[in-house]
């Protein structure tokens, strides 16, 4: 039995403009000491599913309309409030974005830790603040002893994220889900916030799932990845298979418009258009409009299915582009045929 | 050259300095931080140590006095200021100065008693709605914007009417009108402060509402709430004086500012002195908790501060 075991989870914001389905037929497994990555472009739900698996969407307006989310077997979506309350942060913990503001300003840092501590564990004030410095001696705060009285403004964000991580570890939970934790952290500070999440993991066996916009995160730290675009999944399987081989035009464009480090005096390739207005129903495949192979027939049946094509990788597309040919040489094609009418 | 030379051998005194390790190793809140820029504001520093002497002069004062408030001596009544009796006494021969220390003790008991039901009313009332919003806040909010509507005098005639007159019921009656301006402040607060991720940080970390409620987002909203309550303590006292002016409040043979003053101005033109003193502490007082908020209102949002 796997860890985690997502089926068919559909989250959608019931808005006044209308509803947008903001993540569908999310599916996804995760072993014990596995880590997930989840790639995408803003808006395309990632963050959506994670909040979804603690039931952390706002509702209303969110609604989680259909699905399971088997943890160890049991399906989260069906236990209460106060259960759930003991499996978040004890089970199951969250790292977010922004470092500067995930921290109460008002309190001491000693504080917010022994209070994560006390809240699940039964342990007297002074066993928890031992337990509150050695979590943030194994995140590397030097000095943690004395650092552990200070408030969070007196901390880097760098620090701050790594007080939020020990924050997240101190129960030693089975599954961290890490919402991009290294977004808002210059590119040093990042390193060291993987490996200490890494470390952790070699170490405890955590499960990871980490959301992040950085494929060259992903590639250094995932053991799976899924590709989400417009609110569904549009590719996964082992980082291997969809970084050397990736089947979807989606991907294949993201790792396109990598820039890259030798390539010199050459526009950087973007992603011509926008994704789509979840408001509406996306038809067909969802990134149909800005594919680059050229358009064979027009989308308007139901999504495709995510379909398996070898050892677990999948991918949910039209199936009219060419998956061998490379991009380089349909974009060529596209400007040639501009430029001869 | 020199200027660099300068830059580098002040650099090198701050890095030899020797760190204060203690104060490091204590952290400093941000309630330090409100508390020395409020030192360094001499008017509301001033209003502060005022404020204190006119509570220990009430409080303490009449434990030293050779008088009693309540008793009379017909034969010395209304007599001016003088060396036996510093404030005079009144037209029943009661000792000024006692007077008004007593009054100032049920003056400043209705201001601080009142602004603290405020508050906790208030806070809690205001916080919930704005932390649950959606449909339990609108009924929550209509609720103060009706009570907000309600005639005070008329609303405590009423209360007096209905069941007789004590200083309980003012505290009733007050505590009832001012908790609604605290509730809206703190919604606001709560409101601006619940989209922030330590919010979503805290119910990552499996705790309940209620928790979050009262260990997180109330101590947040504390700063402008310690401000409004340093300037509802004045409001409270004016209300309560008023309604002593009018008869309504506190009751004679006790007394309070407001009565004080009522008996004061009855007498104004022959015996000056009744009205001069207890209006001079109330103001006094008034003066110095208005700008004890102000400074702390500058203090605690350094941000709003005009200058």
């Amino acid at each position: 039995m796997p860890l985690l075991d997502v089926r068919n989870l559909s989250t959608s914001f019931h808005l006044r403009s209308g509803i947008v389905r903001a993540a569908q037929n999310i599916s996804l497994t995760l072993e014990k000491g596995e880590t997930l990555g989840i790639v995408g472009e803003s808006g395309s739900g990632k963050s959506v599913t994670c909040y979804s698996i603690l039931q952390l969407i706002p509702q209303p307006p969110g609604r989680i309309e259909s699905g399971e989310v088997l943890f160890e077997g049991r399906d989260l979506l069906k236990l209460s409030e106060s259960e759930m309350r003991s499996i978040r942060g004890k089970r199951i913990s969250m790292i977010f974005q922004d470092p500067m503001t995930s921290l109460n300003p008002y309190l001491r840092i000693s504080t917010q830790l022994i209070e994560a501590i006390r809240v699940h564990d039964n342990m007297d004030e002074d066993a928890a603040l031992k337990k509150a410095i050695t979590a943030l001696e194994e995140v590397g705060i030097p000095d943690a002893a004395s650092r552990v009285r200070s408030y969070p403004h007196e901390f880097s964000g760098g620090m701050r994220q790594r007080v939020m991580i020990a924050m997240a570890l101190v129960n030693d939970p089975d599954l961290l889900i890490a919402d991009e934790p290294t977004t808002a952290l210059d590119v040093t500070v990042q390193a060291q916030v993987l490996d200490i999440i890494k470390e952790r993991q070699r170490r405890l066996g955590t499960a990871v799932i980490l959301v992040t916009h950085d494929l060259g995160v992903v590639a250094g730290t995932c053991d799976k990845v899924q590709v989400m675009y417009a609110g569904q999944v549009v590719e996964s399987g082992t980082t291997d298979q969809v970084f050397y081989n990736p089947q979807h035009a989606y991907t294949r464009s993201l790792q396109k418009a990598i820039p890259s480090l030798q390539a010199k005096n050459e526009a950087l390739y973007t992603i011509a258009g926008t994704p789509p207005d979840l408001s509406k129903p996306v038809l067909g495949c969802a990134f149909y409009p800005r594919c680059p192979f050229p358009k064979v027939k027009d989308q308007d049946g139901p999504a495709p299915e995510l379909t398996e094509l070898s050892g677990g990788h999948c991918v949910r597309d039209c199936g009219y582009c060419d998956r061998t040919k490379p991009i380089e040489t349909v974009l060529a094609q596209d400007v040639v045929a501009e430029e001869t009418p | 050259m020199s200027r660099t030379a300068d830059i580098v051998s002040a650099t090198e005194e701050r890095l030899s300095a020797p760190l204060a390790v203690e104060e490091f190793e204590k952290g400093s809140s941000l309630w330090d931080d409100a508390w020395h820029r409020l030192k360094r504001n001499r008017l509301a520093m001033i209003s502060l140590f005022l404020f204190i002497a006119i509570v220990l002069f009430c409080v303490v004062g009449p434990l030293l006095s050779p008088y009693d408030g309540e008793q009379q001596d017909l034969l010395k009544g209304a007599q001016g200021p003088s060396g036996e009796h510093w404030f005079g006494t009144d037209t029943l021969g009661r000792d000024l100065m006692v007077r008004t220390m007593e009054g100032g003790r049920i003056s400043l008991l209705v201001g601080m008693v009142a602004t603290f039901v405020a508050l906790m009313i208030g806070v809690v009332y205001g916080a919930t709605a704005g932390y649950l919003g959606g449909k339990v806040d609108a009924v929550m909010m209509r609720i103060v914007d009706t009570l907000y509507a309600l005639p005070f005098t008329i609303f405590v005639i009423l209360l007096m009417v209905a069941f007789g007159r004590s200083l309980w019921l003012i505290f009733v009656a007050i505590g009832a009108v001012e908790w609604l301006s605290m509730a809206r402040i703190v919604r606001a607060g709560v409101i601006g402060l619940k989209k922030q991720e330590f919010v979503e940080a805290a119910v990552s970390l499996g705790y309940s509402h209620t928790r979050i409620i009262l260990r997180h987002l109330i101590p947040n909203v504390l700063g402008p709430v310690i401000v409004i309550a340093t300037l509802t303590v004045p409001a409270v006292m004016l209300l309560e004086a008023f309604l002593s002016f009018l008869g309504l409040g506190v009751q004679p043979p006790n007394a309070s500012w407001g009565v004080l003053i009522n008996e004061g101005q009855q007498n104004m033109e022959i015996f000056p002195w009744l009205l001069m003193f207890p209006a001079f502490f109330f103001a006094l007082t008034l003066f110095s908790l208005n700008f004890l908020g102000d400074g702390l209102r500058d203090a605690l949002d350094p941000k709003s501060a005009k200058d």
